[in-house]
């Protein structure tokens, strides 16, 4: 079958990847701890802090759950970014993208593979600090229903599209461009309004918050927590920029990808 | 009916900035033939290898691959190729077993586990089949990148100084399968290499680089006798040197 431009889907190419990282998950114990260990961290800060101040202020005893809300909402956004960029990394460490690249696997098929491992990665990290917050806060994010489900796939969009991005970039740049992978995401962490309510920040500013798809998630979050509200309106704003950003998230990826063929750079990815 | 050469090379040149690192080369690689690319460091061995394989795009010229036009082309014919190199590795957590599966799965390779028990027959493999790859011996490494090579059996097999850091011992056994697999599948072999002995051995044709140019493309045979020399490392350092073009000159 002819496929000029790479762009089939092949089930058995995606699946031998997802493999490959099974493999190395299973093979690596501190790999696994290290996805549950910041996540648990995070709740235990947010989640005191919130008991604190819930004692203190009516506000917040009447909204309990916002903060531990918001840092499981973040932490959906941030590792699931990180699971992405992190299976992408291994490649690069191992020096194996040039084995990859000279494989029939098709670019879509290995960000395919890459988005199916960061939902892996998540929900081994992000399931047990869930538990965790039903035994210590009384949390239980799993009582939002439709909701979380709405949450998570407008997050998990997002964090795809940052991780493709980044991608995209450490394939024509290398290496060096190593430290986006991990910081990045935090830019996005004051203007999408993780703890606060956009009307918090300068009107000039909210523009560009509402110009990103977490900030109407987490914005959604506090109207159901706080006011028992499910605003869809929210959601389909926030799905309709992801599907913008997503799509130019691939673009941006395989033009890198055909930038890094001209420039040579997937013959010197290592270390 | 004359047959196609199973690839193809078209005045390529291969510039980053102002260094051309690739500077209008040619030549065709008949179906079942195997050839070496010979020349020092720079000479742009790598990089021919690498837009054979789709890897890095021609500044300008083409390459075609058993009929495809590469880049443009390439996922008709990468399942078809494969691609050795010690600049690039397998992931070290992986056991072989495991690297071996991963790939032969890309490859979509028919009896998978049958194929590796092959290879592992082929390639004295079975004793660290289920070890971790970064836990292997410098030689054990290089038998699996070449179990990996040859995982699809490929017509088309490119291979970069596939004995390079290996003992004298590895380095023949390692030629020793080479040959064998490629007298038994009939893949084109394409082998870029600094190893004489090697290339005296294993290869029909010589193509000789220096700085991104062919300088002499024969038999080695041939090379030996045009040169006046006794070996083919004689030979590499006239080229290298420039002493081919002087002894031209002055004929």
């Amino acid at each position: 079958m002819s496929d000029t431009f790479g762009l089939t889907l092949a089930p058995h190419r995606v699946g031998a990847m997802v493999l490959r990282y099974i493999y190395l998950l299973r093979s690596s114990w501190p790999r696994i701890l290290e996805l549950v260990y910041w996540p648990t961290m995070q709740l235990f800060v947010w989640g005191f802090l919130q008991l604190y101040i819930s004692q203190n202020a009516g506000f917040f005893a009447r909204a309990g759950g916002v903060f531990i809300g918001a840092v499981l909402l973040w932490d959906i956004l941030f590792r699931g970014q990180l699971g992405f960029s992190v299976s992408f990394l291994e490649e690069m460490w191992a020096r194996n993208l040039g084995n990859l690249m000279i494989s029939p696997l098709r670019p879509i098929e290995f960000v395919a593979a890459l988005m199916i491992m960061s939902i892996v990665r998540l929900a081994i990290g992000m399931v047990p600090v869930t538990l965790l917050a039903i035994a210590f806060f009384g949390f239980n994010i799993y009582s939002l229903g439709f909701a979380l489900a709405a949450f998570f796939a407008n997050l998990i969009l997002t964090s795809w599209s940052v991780g493709i991005l980044v991608s995209g970039v450490l394939l024509r740049n290398g290496m060096g461009a190593e430290s986006l992978a991990w910081t990045l995401m935090f830019v996005l962490m004051p203007l999408t309004c993780v703890y606060y309510p956009v009307a918090t920040l300068p009107s000039w500013l909210q523009v560009v918050a509402w110009s990103l798809p977490p900030t109407y998630v987490f914005e959604g979050m506090r109207a159901l927590v706080i006011s028992h509200e499910f605003r869809a309106d929210l959601m389909l704003q926030a799905c309709a920029l992801n599907a913008v950003y997503f799509s130019a998230a691939v673009v941006s990826f395989l033009q890198l990808l055909k930038s890094a063929r001209r420039q040579g750079s997937l013959m010197q990815s290592g270390e | 009916m004359p047959v196609e050469p199973a690839v193809t090379v078209d005045q390529l040149v291969k510039t980053y900035g102002a260094t051309r690192a690739v500077d209008g080369i040619s030549f065709a690689l008949a179906a079942g033939s195997i050839t070496a690319l010979l020349g020092g460091n720079g000479a742009g061995k790598t990089t021919t290898i690498a837009m054979i394989l789709g890897l890095v795009m021609p500044t300008s010229g083409g390459v075609r691959v058993l009929g495809a036009e590469m880049p443009r082309q390439r996922y008709q014919v990468l399942h078809r190729m494969n691609f050795e190199s010690p600049y690039i590795d397998m992931p070290h957590r992986l056991t072989v077993r495991q690297n071996l599966t991963v790939f032969g799965r890309l490859y979509a390779v028919a009896d998978l586990a049958g194929r590796i028990a092959d290879l592992a027959a082929q390639l004295d493999l079975a004793e660290f089949l289920d070890r971790p790859s970064g836990k292997l011996s410098a030689g054990q490494k290089t038998r699996v990148a070449l179990a990996k090579a040859l995982i699809n059996q490929p017509d088309v097999l490119l291979l970069d100084e596939p004995t390079a850091s290996l003992d004298p011992d590895t380095a023949d056994w390692v030629r020793e399968r080479l040959e064998r697999f490629r007298k038994r599948h009939g893949a084109t072999v394409l082998l870029a290499s600094h190893n004489m002995a090697e290339v005296e051995r294993l290869c029909e044709r010589v193509i000789m680089m220096k700085r991104g140019r062919i300088e002499d493309d024969d038999t080695p045979a041939r090379l030996l006798t045009r040169y006046g020399r006794q070996t083919l490392e004689e030979v590499f350092l006239d080229v290298a040197r420039g002493r081919g073009e002087a002894r031209e000159a002055a004929q």
